[in-house]
């Protein structure tokens, strides 16, 4: 599927936006690399990009595939199409599969259904045995194919023994540990945030705590151990400033927020739709603004998009026993264009260069736009008003919250490695 | 009125108009033969995933002295217990021609679920720690009763509200018509941001008693103790149980009531449970006209207005 | 209540407008002692009778007929008198809102007794009907019988007073309002 196809294309009448600046330019691609960038040149194919952005493909720091184990919701290939109508040239595969991703002959397999999606997918590792947190899993072997990211995503690992260890592990090995952060003891049993809603609806919450007093804690293994520690979809005010406070103290301590703690707050489970219900759940309205502060002011390297599909079965449980989970790939440029007021570099820089470093990917995707670097590379249209259907997702789930929302914003043409897999918003097949 | 919900279903005219109706309900119910042919063709599914034999009981009661058709639904002997989705049963319910659905579910907002799923009246019988909506408009019933008006009385609740949904339909009804609400429990009893309901909130039970009208005890679950919500159930009698002492300092004509079933000697004193100011048997009874009501509201006089 | 004033009076309906009186106060009265006086004397007396006025528009004119048997009965004879709502009973509760109004009050067990039905107007009988299934609710009648102030035809069901105070020809889109005061005929303007 990214066979690299004959002859040149050029994307034609766009301005391109990556961590240079921003200039009007045609760009010419040919097997996988730039070739041209300048005015007025030409291609055997051409790509129209008047009134769009040329950028960086995007970065997923973190995407639930479901395969193997859980195809009914979602495939590796088709969460690659999601990723590609997304802008997102590479995703970085959560391992909460079935069978977990923690050992080489499931890496293997992932990456081996990887090859023939139509983005890139990097696996990442469970840090440790079943993502149990209980016992480290063959990290080395896995770094060993290639895997940079380990992280028990869904679990946060509850002993701060074990994490100390786990991250002195990977720091000698150069890879990179993600923490889901969700004190257990806390957490226990709660179905959105604990505050007036789940007060008024009678769900069990999650307190903003639960999240924080993990992040604290690895703030504080990070500065122990001197070793880098990635805090995933973070969603409240307390995370958002301890993370900022800790990097302008020196740790080494990065960050991401998801597409939707961002947009949604916890009101929208008022309806008890399950669609609605995700971990970490989502925040009253100054958890909301925290975010988009951090995100603005950089405290936050990272819009992740926590695409994690779900059949339709499942999230037509009760709220309580419906799986966490919304879908994220197809809207998260919108959303972040939509929602936060930030210019288009910064947002292209939090979906694309600046998760491209931490998942250590930064010689592939996120570069600049020069000749010579890899053709991976996202057109959109910053302008384009559209309305999002459910069914029109390449997802094969449709669980997004955000059914029949006008979003601005919308993705034309995605690149990977020079392929045009999606040309004027339809999937190449 | 389609379905009731919650109690934010009902405005204050809703609440009287059952009321009334019930009024009328209860006197049917004192003939020699208390059936009425009103919902005569009607057929009214009692989906009770959670077994609840008191409610259950006084639904059907309820839906039978109408006239109407009952089919009974329980988990155990149903397709839900060979792997049925809670979808697929309302459709097959629907599809056997149900007119109404009394729902019961251990999850928070499965009844708006099977609303929004089917097209029939659906009542909520009680869901999760959400809302026991019936429940709150019989004991509204009952101290309008006993009290002559619910308006500007000061009813103390008493117990586990975090857990309660019969607490969180009770305060909505209560505080919609104008009667003071005094929420004592232990803090570990007592709902997250309990700041934001309207109501006064007091972790201390003799204080109050001598000011109040009505004390409405609530049940404490036995598993509250290995949550380590309470150190134990003799602490927690001893602290917010309803003693005898306790109730000798309650004004006169000050009811005491609980939704049912009470741990006796645990949340009121077997002795308090005698006295003539203890008004669970005339709950129970009262449960009977008030659900009269609402499906007739549902299914009969209302139903023809959309 | 009776069949027209469900129908067509306020909530549910509009106004109604009087064209033309068609009984007196004083005609009202007459009729009344007439009906009790028949009622007696079908029934040899007042012994084992209970009047039972339909809500709203038929109790007015229970009360009056039964006060008319006291008097002539002599002031030591007791006729129990009750009011019932038939708006469970109805026929037709599905096709329009119908709440109860007043409350039904049967003072007396009716096994064995005979009961006489009292309402304002008798129109299509479904009131009556509905009042037949509700009575059996209270016991078993050894008869029942029907008085109405005023037949005004166009029956939809085999139903026949025993004790009427005047027939009355009407058009069906006419309403006849009986009270204490007179009887009226006119329309329900919208």
């Amino acid at each position: 599927m990214r066979n690299t196809p004959k002859g040149s294309i050029v994307v034609k009448g766009g301005l391109i936006v990556d961590q240079l600046g921003e200039r009007s330019s045609d760009v010419v691609v040919e097997e996988g690399h730039i070739v041209g960038v300048g005015p007025d040149l030409s291609g055997d194919q051409v790509l129209e990009a008047k009134g769009c952005v040329v950028a960086p493909g995007f970065v997923d720091l973190h995407t639930h595939l479901r395969q193997p184990g859980m195809e009914e919701a979602e495939t590796i290939e088709s969460g690659g199409w999601a990723a590609v109508r997304g802008g997102f040239s590479a995703v970085v595969a959560m391992p909460n599969t079935d069978p977990p991703i923690d050992c080489a002959a499931v890496v293997q397999e992932v990456l081996a259904l990887g090859a023939k999606a139509p983005c890139e997918v990097y696996s990442s590792g469970a840090i440790t045995v079943g993502r149990k947190g209980e016992q480290l899993a063959p990290i080395a072997e896995m770094a060993g194919l290639g895997v940079r990211l380990f992280t028990d995503d869904g679990n946060g690992i509850q002993s701060a023994g074990l994490m100390r260890r786990a991250m002195e592990y990977a720091a000698g090995l150069g890879v990179l540990l993600a923490q889901h952060c969700e004190v257990d003891s806390l957490a226990e049993g709660g179905h959105m945030h604990e505050g007036e809603w789940s007060s008024q609806l009678g769900i069990p919450g999650v307190p903003a705590e639960a999240e924080e007093l993990m992040v604290m804690r690895d703030i504080a293994l990070s500065r122990l151990t001197g070793a880098p520690v990635h805090f995933q979809h973070l969603s409240t005010r307390g995370s958002v400033a301890m993370v900022r406070a800790a990097r302008q103290g020196g740790v080494p301590v990065t960050a991401e927020a998801a597409t939707h703690h961002f947009t949604l707050t916890d009101e929208a489970c008022a309806g008890y739709d399950p669609v609605f219900k995700v971990n970490p759940p989502l925040r009253p309205a100054d958890d909301v603004a925290a975010v988009r502060e951090g995100l603005a002011d950089g405290a936050l390297d990272a819009i992740a998009t926590d695409h994690a599909p779900h059949s339709l079965d499942s999230k037509e449980r009760p709220f309580d026993e419906a799986p966490p989970g919304m879908l994220g790939l197809e809207t998260a440029l919108a959303l972040a264009l939509s929602e936060l007021n930030l210019s288009i570099q910064q947002v292209v820089g939090l979906l694309s260069w600046q998760p491209a470093a931490i998942a250590g990917l930064q010689n592939t995707h996120g570069t600049p736009i020069a000749v010579g670097a890899p053709a991976n590379l996202c057109v959109f249209d910053p302008e384009e008003i559209w309305t999002v259907e459910p069914d029109e997702l390449a997802s094969r789930a449709c669980n997004t919250p955000y059914a029949g929302r006008q979003v601005q914003g919308r993705v034309r043409h995605t690149l990977v490695g020079g392929n045009p897999v999606v040309v004027n918003q339809q999937m190449r097949q | 009125m389609r379905h009731l919900l919650s109690v934010d279903d009902l405005s204050v005219q809703d609440m009287e108009r059952v009321f009334s109706l019930s009024d009328h309900f209860t006197e049917v119910s004192q003939r020699p033969i208390p059936k009425v042919p009103a919902l005569r063709g009607k057929t009214v599914a009692m989906m009770f995933f959670e077994d609840s034999t008191r409610t259950r009981l006084s639904f059907e009661a309820a839906a039978r002295r109408l006239s109407a058709d009952v089919m009974c639904f329980s988990v155990s002997t149903s397709a839900v217990s060979k792997g049925e989705s809670l979808r697929d049963t309302v459709a097959t319910l629907s599809a056997m021609g149900t007119h109404a659905m009394v729902v019961r579910h251990r999850s928070a907002g499965v009844p708006q679920q099977v609303a929004a799923w089917s097209d029939v009246s659906v009542v909520n019988a009680g869901d999760g720690w959400h809302e026991h909506p019936t429940q709150a408009l019989l004991d509204c019933y009952t101290i309008r009763d006993r009290l002559g008006t619910v308006a500007d009385r000061h009813i103390v609740i008493l117990g586990d509200v975090k857990h309660s949904r019969v607490a969180r339909s009770c305060v909505k009804a209560f505080v919609a018509l104008d009667a003071k609400v005094t929420l004592v429990a232990p803090a570990t009893l007592l709902p997250p941001a309990v700041e934001t309901w309207p109501v006064d909130v007091s972790f201390e039970l003799d204080s109050v008693l001598s000011d109040c009208d009505v004390v409405y005890g609530l049940r404490v679950q036995t598993e509250r103790q290995t949550q380590a919500l309470l150190p134990s159930l003799r602490e927690y009698t001893a602290q917010w149980g309803l003693t005898v002492q306790r109730a000798n300092c309650l004004g006169v004509g000050a009811l005491v009531m609980h939704p049912g079933p009470v741990n006796r000697g645990v949340e009121i004193a077997p002795e308090v449970l005698d006295r003539p100011n203890t008004v669970l048997n005339e709950q129970v009874r009262h449960g009977v006209s008030i659900r009269m009501a609402v499906l007739y509201l549902l299914l009969g006089a209302e139903g023809a207005e959309s | 209540m009776a069949e027209r004033e469900r129908r067509r009076t306020p909530p549910y309906g509009g106004v109604f407008v009087a064209r033309t009186r068609v009984m007196q106060e004083e005609d009202i009265k007459r009729a009344t002692w007439r009906m009790a006086h028949e009622i007696m004397e079908r029934n040899h007396g007042s012994d084992q009778v209970v009047i039972v006025g339909l809500q709203t528009g038929g109790v007015w004119l229970a009360e009056d007929i039964a006060a008319v048997m006291v008097e002539i009965a002599g002031s030591g004879c007791s006729l129990p008198c009750g009011t019932l709502d038939v708006a469970f009973y109805r026929d037709d509760i599905s096709l329009r809102p119908l709440l109860p109004e007043a409350p039904t009050h049967i003072p007396v067990n009716l096994d064995g007794q005979v009961v006489v039905i009292v309402d304002d107007v008798l129109y299509t009988g479904r009131t009556i009907r509905a009042a037949l299934d509700a009575l059996n609710s209270y016991g078993r009648p050894r008869a029942v019988q029907l008085a109405v102030m005023v037949d005004r035809g166009h029956r939809e069901l085999p139903i026949r007073p025993d004790f009427v105070g005047k027939n009355l020809p009407t058009r069906q889109d006419e309403m006849v309002n009986a009270t204490r005061q007179g009887v009226d005929i006119g329309e329900v303007c919208k």
